[in-house]
Parts: structure tokens; sequence; C-alpha cells
């Protein structure tokens, strides 16, 4: 099972979280900055395993996470899943996300955080891992965005010509936000197994 | 209209939307929080309008912001609102927001059910998959109880995608409503064969997740995920299957042995390192679990070690840290395997990732031996010099300390380099193990005797140095080594070469700035060394005043320590002070002093077993247990008994025993201590007697290893009575059968535990100690090891524990809250084309059913779906089950009785419950030939039950279009009438078409007769059993005929090399297997019997006997009956539902054989002929068209049978195909003797 996924980025402000067990906000705080604090200690090119896990459940959990540019996506699960599955299964998902988002960089998450949900519930659900095959993802992402397409029809023009303005400025965007938040690519995928 | 949604969209294109809330936290870093306090006012708002769409932004939002950490429960009725928008857009939203904010406690959550239940069943399958996703992450007790069935019917949905959602949250559903789990089960066993790997996947991640918790319940699924598991090619299916192997193997160790080769292969074949290193746990769970010592296994584990060897050398660090973590694993069972790979653990030890180095030093644990001990510390400490950082470093020495103490020293030949190493260890600053260095010492210094020497002089030179440890204070926790310098040196001073100036050392100023329990172990010991010094004097008088010199330093430096804040110094200080200013008074009267002042330190330090105390014998007459006060009040009395561990318990126990003067204390207190001490003492606590030169020791003697333990940690070593240590030595010695003392401990022990008193009770001998040793061991680390048959102490809350639900156990009629089997048959032979129907009538059916039973027998049937203990009850149960599954099906005719048999009697046996797990277990068994209504159940029972079931779906048929109710239960009818063997009011044929107008099909029964004579009658059926590949299930229908009573039934066949009877463990192979009942006069009952079977390709004969008591009034007579088991091939097929589009890719796959078969002058109509194929050979009908219909069966180890039925004037061409030819022709063979019978 599948415990909790987080998405921080270097500096620990969480990008996406995703728990599988209920807890209060203020806990979900909490894991969210210890686990930052265990891993963004870590140097590059240590293994990517971390046993105490504290935060969730105790003991028998892990934390396996991996690090693209200034992001963390951190997996918390218990000893029911294999290692380099769920290590194969973040390089899915942060590959589904480079071809959903064109070319992923962390503005994608900060400002989509929604249809980022969308494409782990594709993957995961209630923690167990639903499918690991990226282009039946894509699929099933595309067909309800397009759906969600069709509903808008007429009504949605406004919303979007509006959105289109909003964002008229956003070549500017990511100059007027403050340090190196941006401009991360995810790296290519052949680096990795 | 539509103007007024533009108008309303452009109103809203204004609001703020996520992207705008994002953009705005992040222009507002200083004042973050105020400006999302006013965006939540927004928020707040906007929830108050109508417009969904505005809502659902304001949703959309929130969900932002509770990932940031606030609390937006309270919009939790708004979430709701948008949760049942009509539009997927909003809807979406709104489950999201859910599923992040929603739990248990929400209490708004109870308003969504009908909602939910309205998404499940969404022509849109995006909807039913979003409330799916959703469900699953904030499922209560309550959703799982009322949405149970319709999620269990969405697991065989039309689309892949709705099933695969649909067979994961299963899991889910079954965590927080238990009782599904068996109804479903069978469901979900089939989806593990599911077309769509995806739906297989989700199956299968459930099943392992479940079994994990619960393994034994899962063991007779193996072979089914055997076959999986050497049939996928779905590397995340085989990740799990193979780790859920992990977890059964040691329940079935002849599971193991079947898994090695191919996972052997696996191992060999595969590319995908995930894959491997699983593939090589498993092994390696295997190679545990089976008994070691197994050489044939030898290679699968230098094969592990080899890809193990693979993986570490690998620069991928993940490997690397996996590599070392499953040699760990083969290093407990297999060290010497392991050991060959020191070289490339030691390289670990300078890799840059400190995991990898934690794991690196784990190993090298294990892989120490006397040769390589000294090497491979040296290379520690060398690590110890380089370490950064203090965790790795502290890791770093326990180890080492570890690693030397093992096994009470085992491998270290020189304790004098040991002795070194200690001391070299205490230059490590900043360490918190100081305490555990110190332990050492004084373990190693009393307990070899001959390194007293050596060892003293160290410490001196420690003492003499203490300032180098003591310097910083930051590092105060290495200073525990003084306590042990200054006390091995107070101890052993005889061995000092210059008490004096060790003396000055223990004295000097500075000393007052340590901890006080070890200034106290100063003063007291700087006595003892006083004591030394004057002793050394005595023999030259000349040198008087180097006493009188030393009597004075004593005087003026103690005063210090008496002002000390620490009491006990203070008190040592000052009782010494006065004695030393009394003895140089004396001195100066030129009195003989030393001796007298020796004799207050004198005795040798006399070592103590850890259960020495325990080991004092009672005095005659002392009843241990009796109350010297009266008892304290109640509560007290309770606190005992509920946690024998109290406190209070302690202070009890202690002030009653302190009148014999050897407390005796009892066992939970002992254990206690034990476990105190063990956790203060990190290391082996005991003595050694005798000294000698080194390790020899340790191996030889009566267990010399355990006589001795000195409490070191107080600050006075304890003495025990000499009396009773010399009682404990002798003991020791004697000869272990030294019974009549063993005796008296026994009786003494009495009132012990038995695993204890087995330890307890020769205490001699070396194969008596070593279960001692471990019962310490298991008693201690019990609780943290997370074993999951610990699960109910560990805690009561654990949702799984609820899981442990046997599955193979038959469904009884309780169950039916869930009513499975009510569709079952619909399954059977329905394709999913028509599943759209079946969607909407199947959940009425089962309200229908479940509320019938709910109205009848609910608490009776709480109480008996817990669990059936006693055989009466369950023997009741099993015939109101059978009655249950057949209540749709009208009265059975009398004379059926007379033929069926009743189940329930085999459930007498525990072997015959074994097998009748197999026709309840799989749904087509469950159809085929085992629907009889028992004769012991009351046909009034049976005849109830019809009216009530009628009504009761009349009841339910508000929503309900009646004729499709109607169709659906005919179909029901129609199976039951179809597979039962004496239904004579059939009126209706196999197909799932509009087969109303086909004339009624003839009776029939699958039972055969197997054997009669005048007293006995016999009849069987043959079945294959789904769950075992190798299992056939013989049910024989014994009829008693005569007039008397017939009891003792005795079966028994004459094995064959292909089939064998299975017996019970540890019968013979001639051995006959007792019929579980006996039979009054005119009675019939049904036996089964379990049959393992090698090749099913050929038909088989057997032969064998029944032998019985025939009793009357007044004699009984043995009697015996010869009868021959005729296993036709079609009794290992078995009826399995084939959707069309599967058994077209069969078709075309190209893997089956071709044959033919023409039947001349068949006269029925073609829906009976097809009828007889099902019933008799186990076919199913996968399509019907006109007069030519497909057909398909599956044998019990899994080959295709395909036919293809054709009819024409009287003539019918079937055209087969299988994998196994010699299988076809003889089915072939058998189908054509069926017709030519009729």
């Amino acid at each position: 099972m599948i415990k909790a996924i987080l998405i921080f980025n270097n500096h620990g402000k969480p990008r996406l979280s995703k728990f599988y067990e209920h807890y209060s906000e203020d806990t979900e705080q909490q894991i969210i900055r210890e686990t930052f604090h265990l891993v963004s200690k870590r140097d590059e090119n240590v293994c990517n395993f971390l046993e105490g896990g504290m935060l969730i459940g105790g003991s028998e959990n892990e934390l396996i996470y991996r690090h693209y540019a200034t992001l963390y996506f951190v997996f918390c699960v218990d000893s029911s899943e294999s290692e380099l599955g769920i290590l194969d299964l973040i390089q899915v998902f942060v590959e589904t996300l480079d071809k959903c988002f064109e070319n992923v960089c962390e503005l994608d998450l900060i400002f989509h955080v929604d249809k980022v949900h969308n494409i782990l519930a594709e993957m995961v659900m209630g923690g167990m891992v639903l499918e690991t095959n990226m282009n039946e993802i894509i699929t099933q992402v595309d067909a309800q965005n397009k759906m969600e397409k069709s509903e808008a029809g007429i009504a949605g023009a406004p919303a979007r010509a509006v959105s289109a303005v909003k964002n008229m400025n956003l070549p500017e965007m990511p100059r007027n936000i403050n340090i190196g938040d941006i401009s991360i690519k995810v790296p290519n995928l052949p680096s990795f197994k | 209209m539509a103007l007024k949604i533009v108008k309303g969209s452009i109103d809203r294109m204004f609001d703020k939307n996520l992207q705008d809330l994002v953009r705005g936290i992040r222009n507002h870093k200083e004042d973050e929080a105020k400006y999302i306090s006013t965006c939540i006012d927004e928020i707040k708002q906007e929830l108050k309008q109508d417009n969904i769409a505005v809502k659902a932004n304001a949703v959309c939002k929130l969900t932002y912001l509770q990932m940031l950490g606030y609390d937006v429960s309270w919009a939790a009725f708004n979430i709701v609102e948008v949760m049942s928008s009509s539009k997927f857009t909003y809807k979406r939203i709104g489950y999201l927001a859910a599923s992040q904010c929603f739990h248990e406690s929400t209490d708004v959550i109870m308003l969504t059910t009908n909602q939910i239940r309205k998404d499940l069943s969404s022509p849109n399958q995006y909807d039913t998959g979003v409330a799916l996703t959703g469900l699953s992450c904030f499922v209560t007790p309550d959703l799982a109880r009322d949405l149970a069935n319709d999620i269990m019917t969405l697991m065989s949905h039309t689309k892949p995608y709705i099933r695969k959602k649909a067979v994961l949250i299963m899991y889910k559903v079954f965590l927080k409503y238990p009782e599904s789990l068996r109804p479903a089960f069978p469901r979900l066993k089939e989806k593990l064969e599911d077309p769509d790997p995806g739906v297989q996947s989700a199956a299968v991640n459930v099943i392992c997740e479940l079994a994990r918790r619960n393994p034994k319940n899962y063991l007779s699924l193996a072979p089914l995920f055997f076959k999986l598991m050497t049939s996928s090619t779905n590397n995340w299916v085989l990740i799990k299957i193979i780790k859920l192997f992990g977890a059964l193997t040691p329940l079935e160790p002849r599971l193991g042995k079947k898994l090695i080769e191919p996972l052997t292969n696996l191992i060999h074949s595969t590319s995908a390192m995930s894959l491997l290193y699983e593939c090589v746990n498993t092994v390696i769970a295997v190679l545990i679990s089976l008994s070691s010592g197994m050489p044939n296994h030898s290679a699968s584990i230098q094969l592990c070690v080899q890809k193990l060897r693979i993986l570490i050398e690998d620069s991928d660090q993940n490997l690397k840290y996996l590599g070392l973590l499953a040699m760990s694993k083969i290093l407990k069972t297999h060290p010497k395997s392991v050991q060959s790979h020191k070289d490339l653990i030691l390289q670990c030890l300078d890799d840059k990732d400190e995991s990898i180095r934690l794991r690196a030093l784990d190993l090298l644990y294990g892989m120490v031996s006397k040769k390589n001990l000294m090497e491979i510390v040296k290379k520690l400490m060398l690590h110890v010099d380089k370490a950064e950082g203090t965790t790795y470093r502290d890791e770093l020495l326990t180890k080492i300390i570890d690693i030397c103490s093992q096994s009470n020293y085992q491998y270290i030949t020189n304790f004098e380099w040991y002795i070194s190493i200690l001391v070299e260890l205490t230059r490590l600053e900043g360490t918190r193990h100081g305490h555990l260095i110190a332990s050492q010492m004084l373990d190693v210094a009393i307990r070899v005797k001959a390194i007293r020497a050596f060892a003293v002089a160290q410490m001196a030179t420690l003492l003499d140095n203490a300032h180098l440890l003591t310097g910083n204070t930051q590092r105060n926790g290495i200073c525990e080594v003084l306590y042990a310098a200054a006390w091995i040196c107070g101890e052993f001073s005889e061995h000092l070469e210059d008490p004096l100036s060790t003396l000055e050392a223990m004295l000097r100023p500075k000393v007052a700035t340590l901890p006080g329990h070890i200034q106290a172990v100063y003063v007291q010991n700087a006595a003892k060394l006083f004591a030394t010094v004057l002793r050394g004097q005595e023999g030259a008088p000349a040198d008087r005043t180097v006493a009188q010199e030393t009597s004075q330093l004593l005087i003026d430096r103690l005063p210090l320590f008496v002002q000390s804040a620490n009491l006990e110094v203070q008190e040592r200080a000052s009782c010494i002070l006065q004695l030393v200013k009394y003895i140089q008074k004396l001195q100066q009267k030129d009195v003989e002093v030393a001796e007298e002042v020796t004799a207050l330190f004198a005795g040798e330090l006399n070592p103590v077993a850890p259960k020495a105390q325990k080991k004092v014998p009672v005095p005659e007459g002392l009843d241990l247990d009796a109350w010297i006060n009266e008892p304290p009040s109640e509560s007290e009395s309770e606190d005992e008994g509920r946690k024998p561990k109290g406190k209070a318990v302690f202070a009890k126990e202690e002030s009653k025993h302190t009148k014999p003067r050897y407390t005796e204390v009892d066992e939970k207190e002992l254990a206690k201590r034990r476990e105190v001490r063990k956790a203060e003492q990190a290391n082996n606590p005991f003595y050694i007697k005798a000294s000698p030169s080194s390790q020899k020791v340790y191996q030889d003697g009566v267990g010399v290893e355990h006589i001795p333990v000195v409490q070191i940690d107080l600050s006075v070593p304890l003495k025990v009575p000499d009396q009773y240590v010399k009682l404990e030595e002798e003991r020791r010695q004697k000869d272990k059968a030294d019974k009549k003392k063993k005796d008296k401990k026994k009786r003494r022990e009495k009132g012990e535990k038995g695993r204890r008193r087995k330890g307890d009770s020769g205490p001699e001998s070396e194969e008596d100690i070593t279960p001692a040793h471990m019962v310490d061991i298991t008693t201690e680390e019990m609780p943290e090891n997370a074993l999951p048959s610990d699960d109910d102490e560990k805690d009561p809350n654990d949702p799984h524990k609820a899981l442990d639900i046997d599955l193979d156990k038959p469904l009884a009629d309780s169950e039916k809250k869930l009513p499975v089997r009510t569709h079952r048959p619909d399954e059977v032979l329905r394709s999913p084309v028509d599943d759209g129907e079946g969607v909407e009538v199947v959940p009425e059916l089962k309200k229908k059913s479940g509320k019938e039973k709910k109205d009848k027998k609910k608490d009776k049937d709480r109480k008996k779906s817990k669990e059936e203990k006693k055989k009466k009850k369950h023997k009741h149960e099993e015939g109101e089950n059978l009655m249950g599954a057949g209540s749709e099906v009208p009265v059975q005719s009398e004379d059926s009785n007379e033929v069926a048999a009743p189940p329930p009697a085999t459930t007498t046996n525990e072997e015959a419950a074994k097998v009748s797990e197999a026709p309840s277990a799989s749904t087509p068994e469950a159809v085929s030939g085992m629907a009889v209504v028992p004769p012991d159940s009351e046909p009034e029972e049976a005849k109830d039950t019809e009216p009530e079931d009628t009504k009761s779906s009349k009841h339910k048929k508000k929503k309900q279009k009646k004729e499709k109710e109607e169709k659906e239960k005919k179909k029901k009818k129609k199976h039951h009438h179809h597979h039962h063997h004496s239904d004579g009011a059939g009126d209706e044929s196999v197909q799932n078409g509009n087969v109303e107008e086909e004339e009624p099909l003839p009776p029939m029964s699958n039972y055969a007769l197997l054997a009669e004579n005048s007293y006995i009658k016999m009849m069987c059926d043959i079945q294959g059993n789904l769950q075992d590949g190798s299992q056939v299930v013989v049910s024989v229908i014994f009829e008693n005929k005569c007039d008397s009573f017939i009891k003792a039934m005795e079966f028994n066949v004459l094995d064959s090399l292909n089939s064998k009877l299975q017996r019970p463990e540890g019968a013979g192979p001639h051995d006959g297997l007792t019929v579980p009942f006996q039979l009054p006069p005119g009675i019939s009952n049904e036996a089964r019997f379990v049959f393992s079977v090698q090749s099913i390709v050929m038909p088989q004969k057997l032969k064998g006997t029944l032998t019985f008591i025939v009793k009357t009034d007044d004699s009984s007579t043995h009697e015996k009956l010869d009868f021959k088991l005729h296993f036709t091939c079609t009794s290992y097929l078995i009826t399995t539902p084939c959707y069309s589009d599967a058994y077209a890719k069969l078709l075309e796959s190209g893997d089956l054989k071709g044959s033919s078969l023409k039947l001349e002058g068949v006269s029925q109509p073609f829906h009976h002929l097809l009828a007889r194929i099902c019933f008799h050979h186990h076919f199913s009908v996968v399509e019907r068209i006109g007069s030519c219909a497909s057909m398909y069966s599956r044998s019990i180890q899994g080959h295709h049978v395909c036919l293809l039925v054709k009819t024409a004037d009287q003539t019918v061409s079937i055209d087969a195909k299988c994998d196994e030819p010699g299988l076809l022709g003889n089915v072939l063979d058998e189908i054509k003797l069926t017709f030519s019978q009729c």
C-alpha cells in the first residue's frame, strides 16, 4: 500500500499532497515538513530509500523518493510494495506529467495542482497502484479533459478568453516570481532505468 | 436560458480562479496568512451563490488551501453540493475536494450515499470512475455497507476501466465492512483471470494485500497464483505475486519447493531489476522456510548470492542498497555463502552513502570469525577515525562492540587486544556510548581472570589521563568509562604496579566535576586502593612514612567529596574519611592495621547466575503465594491481574518477600528485572568463573557461561551470601541427571508456565541451557517483532484483524446479505454484452434476499457467521446454506431427498470439510450438481422460504420492471433445474436466450451407481477441484437398504501410480478412510473423498472396497462391498464460463488441436442435447445461433476444450479443439457414449 504521495520543492513548499489515510491538516503539514527535512539533507547520488517512516504508520513504512530539478517526489509505502517498482512508478508519474503538460516544470504543478491530482488518480487509487501503463493513463486523462471541454461549450468560451487575457503577461511571470522556482525541466528520460 | 448561462459565466469570469489564487499568494509573500484569510472570505461568499460553477470554483480553491494546511471542513456541505453536480467538470472537482478532506467523522458523508450510488451507475464511465476514486479515499463503514453491492456489480462492468477501479476499491470496502469479504471473494477470484491485464493486476493487488495480513486464509489460492506467475508477463503483477509467495511459503514449505524452479528461471531470464530482486527475495524466504540443511538447494543460494553481488557491484546506489539488504537475510541462515563476499562488503563501508554503509555494517556483524575478527575490527577502527557525523560513528562503535561481544565473545582469541580496542574507543569524541564501553570493560575484566593484570594496568593509565576524557564537558558521554576504570582498579588493585599513584589520580580535585555516580565509585575504590597500599607497605617498616602519607592524602582530599551535593558520594566519603582518620590514629601508635583494613574489602567476587535468586530452594513449609498481611483492596488485585508488570506489583512483591533472607521473587518479577538488566547492559552480563587462557573457557564446561552475573550498575557490586553461591556452583558441577534436585526444583516451580519450567529445571545441561536462552530472547524481543500472528496483541484496532476470515469455508446463508450467489448463475452463461441489463437487475435481487434473511433470522445468523464450533450447529447451518442457495427454486420433489446427499454430513469430518470448500468457493461447481436439498432440512422450511421469497420480491418491485425480475428468476430456475440431478419439474432449458417455448428437459443425474448389495447402495459423482489442479473430489452417497443399523464404514481404494486417495497425515498408503457417519435403516448420506491425480489425459479405473458393520438388535456382522471407481476424462473438466470474445481469441490462437465426432440418429431437441453436454460433461454454452452452438470447458489442469456443435436431420456433428489431443479424444468418446445410452 502507498500511504502518502508528496511533492514539494527544494524549499519544502508543498506542491501536491495526497494522503491515503486521514490526518488532520496540522499533522499533514508536519509530515510534509519532516519528510522534507529527511529527504533534503541527503546528497544526490545516494540511494533513494529512507527507513524511519516514523511519520506515517511507524517503522513498517519507508520513504521512496526521487529528486527532479527543483522537485522532490516522495512516496511513503509499506512493505508490500517493491522498492524498485515504486521508483519506476515515480518515473512513470513524472513522464506522464511531462507528456500531459508538454515539458513539465514546477510552475505547471504550482498552477494546476488539480490536474496533477487527476493524473495521479489514474495511476494510484486509494493507495493501490491502478495503472502503470503511461499510454493508458494519458488516454484516460485526455478523454476526461475532452469531456470537460465539451461540457464547457459556449458557456466556457468567455472564461477561456478571460484566462487567456490573464495569461497574456505570463511570459513575464517567471521573472516576477522570485527565485529559481521555475525553469525546471524534468530531466530527459533516457537517463533513468 | 442559454443567455442566462452565458451571462452567469461572464459574471464568473472575473471571479478569482485557482490560478489567480496561487498567483495572489505568491505575490503576497510577506502577509500570506492575511491574504489567504481574505481569499477564504471571498470563497465563503462564492459558496453562498446558487451558480454551481461559482461553487465549484470556490471548492477548487479550497482544495488548494487544504494542501497548504488550512482546515476546510466547514465547507463539507458545499463540497457535497459540487459532487452532485450533473456536469463531470464540477463533479470531478467535488470528488477531489472530498477525497482530500473527508474522513470517517465527517458527518455530511452520510448524505452522499445516494449520490455516489447514482454516479456509480452512471452511463458515463468517467462519472463512475471519479466516484470510485473519490470513494476509495473517504469510504466509511456505512458507505461500504450500503454500496458494497453496487461496487460488486461494477466488478463485472463491460468497461475494463471501471472493472479495475471497482476491483481495487473492494479492498477498502473489505477493510471497512469485513462481512463483505466472503460473499465478494469468489468474484474477486474470477477477476484474477480477467481478460484485461489491468483488471487482473488490480485483482492480484487486492488479494495480495489481503493475503499479506492473513496469509493462511489464502493458501488455497496458491495454485492459481502459481499458474498466473508462470503465465503472466506483466512485471507489476509478477512482483506482487512473488511477494505474496514470500509471505505464503513460511506457512507451507511444500509450496516453497515448487517455487524454487520457476523463480530460478525468472531470475535467469528477466531483465527487470525490480523483478529480479523480488525473485531473489522470495527464493531467500523459501530457503529460510525449508528446514535448513537441504544440500540440493545450495545451488539456489549460490545463485541468489551471485545475483546480489551483481546488484551490490552496480553503480546504482539503489541496487547496492537493496542488494545488501537482501544479503543480510541470507546471512541469517546461510552465513557461509555470504562470508565469501567479505571483500565486497568491506568495500561498501567506504561508500559515500550512509544508508549503504549502515547496511554493510549489519552484514559484517554476521560475517566475523575467529580468523578475521581482528582484521575486520581494524578496518572498522579506521572508519571510526574517518567518520564524520556522530551518528554514523556511534553506529560504528556499537557495531564494533556487538561484533566482538557476540555469542559470549565467541570470536575473540586475544582479550588483551580487545581491552586495548576498548581503551582506544574511549578516545572517540562526543560519543553517546561511554556506558556501553564501560560495561564491556567491566564484563571482560571480571569474567576473564587472566586478563585482569593487563586490564588493571590499562585502566590505571586511563585514570591517570582522566583529564583527557573529561576535559571537554561536551563529551561527558565517554566519562562513563571512568566508572569502569575506577572500579576495576579498586577491585583488582592487587594487580596494580603502583597503587599509590593511581590512588593519587583518583583523588584529584578534578574528579569532583564528574557525575555523582562515578564519584561514588571513585570514593569507594579509593578506600580499596588505600587498603592495598597499606598492605604493600606492611612488610617494610622503614617505609611506614609512606603509609602515613597515604592516610594523610586521603584525609586531605576526601573532605572535597564530603561536601558533594550527591548523597551517595557524601555518605561514602564521610564514612571513609572517619575510617581513615581512625586508621591514622592507629598508625601513629604504630599499630599494624593493614590486615584489618584489607579485611574490609576481602573476598573474591563470586559469580552469580542470572537465575541464581530463583534457584534458591524454598524452605519446607513456606508458601510464597500466601499473603503475609491481609490482601489489599480489590483495586490492587485487579491491577495485578491486568498488568502484572505494574509498579505496584513490584513494590508489593518486594515488601512481601523481604523476610526470607534470599529474596525469592516471583517469576514475572524476575523476568521484568531481567529485562531491565538486559536493557541496561546491552551485552552479556555473565561472569566467567574460571579464568584461564582465553576463549576455550566459553565452549567447554557445563554451562560455565551461564553461571555468573553481577549487577554492576549498583554502586557497590552485589554480593550474594556465599552459601548460596556455593550451592549454585556445586549444583552446576554435578551431573545433570541429578534427579533429586531437579524434582525438588520442579516442585518448586510448579506454578510456572510450561516453557519457563523447561528452561529452568535443568540448568546444568547444555541442551537445557540453550532453550533457556531462547526463552529469554523471545520473551524480550517479541513485542518488537511485528509478526502477523501478533496482531491481536499489537493493535486491537488493526483493521486487518477483522479480515482474518476463512475464505475456503462454504458461504453460509447468513452471508447472503451480500448475495452474490443469487446472481452467480447469470455470470456463468452471460457474456458481458448482457451486462447492461444485469447491472440493473441484480442489485434488486440482492436486496431482496438480503432483506428476507435479515427479517427472518438476523440474530441467529450473526452468531453463526462468526464461527461454527459445534458440529451439530455446523451441520444445521450447512443445511440452511443449501436451502438458501435453492431458495429461488420451487420446492424439491420428495424423491429428490432419497437420492440427494446431505453435504452437511461431510463436514463433520475435518478432511471432508476441506473437500467441501471446492463446490462453494468456485462458482461453476456450486452450480453444477451441488445444489442438493439435504434430507435433514425440514421440507416445511423449504416451503416457507419460497412464498416469502416471492413476497419480498414483490415488495421490491417499486422501481423494478416486473418482467425483468421474472425473467431473471426464471433464469435462475433454469440453472438449478439444469444442474439438479433429480429435478422432475424442470421445464426450461439451459440457454440464455428466449427459450420459453422449448420443451422441458428430462431429469438428469450425475450420480452413477457405484456398487450395491443387499445392505448398502453407493452412488457416486466425480468432480474436479478447481482450486487444485491435481485433485478430484469424489462424492459418494451411501444408502442403507436394510433394516439394520450400519456403522464403522471404511472406504478404501487401491491407489494406482496416477491416482491416489488422499489420506490424513500419518496414515499409511493402504489405510482406509473412516466414513464420518453411521446410517440408520433407510437413510442415505453423502461423504466426499479427495483423490490426487497426476495425468488427466486418460480415464482411470480404481478398485476399492467398503467395509462396514451391520448391527442388528442381537448381533453385528462385518460386511464388505467391492466397487470400481471410474474417473472419466469428463470428470476432470470444470464448467467454466467463457465470453465469446475470449473464446474467439482462444480459437484463433492456433494452440489448439482439432478433432471431430458425428452422432447419427439423435432425436432429441437441440437444447436438450446441449443441456446434456453441459450437464454430463461440464461444458458451458458460449454462444448459440439456431442449430449451432459453441461450448467451452476447462480441465482442472487448465486445458481448454472448445466444442462447436451443429445439428441437422438427426445428425449431430461436433467439432472439437483442445490443447491436449489425448484428453480431447477421450472426452469425445465419453460424449458419444452418453448419447448412445439415451
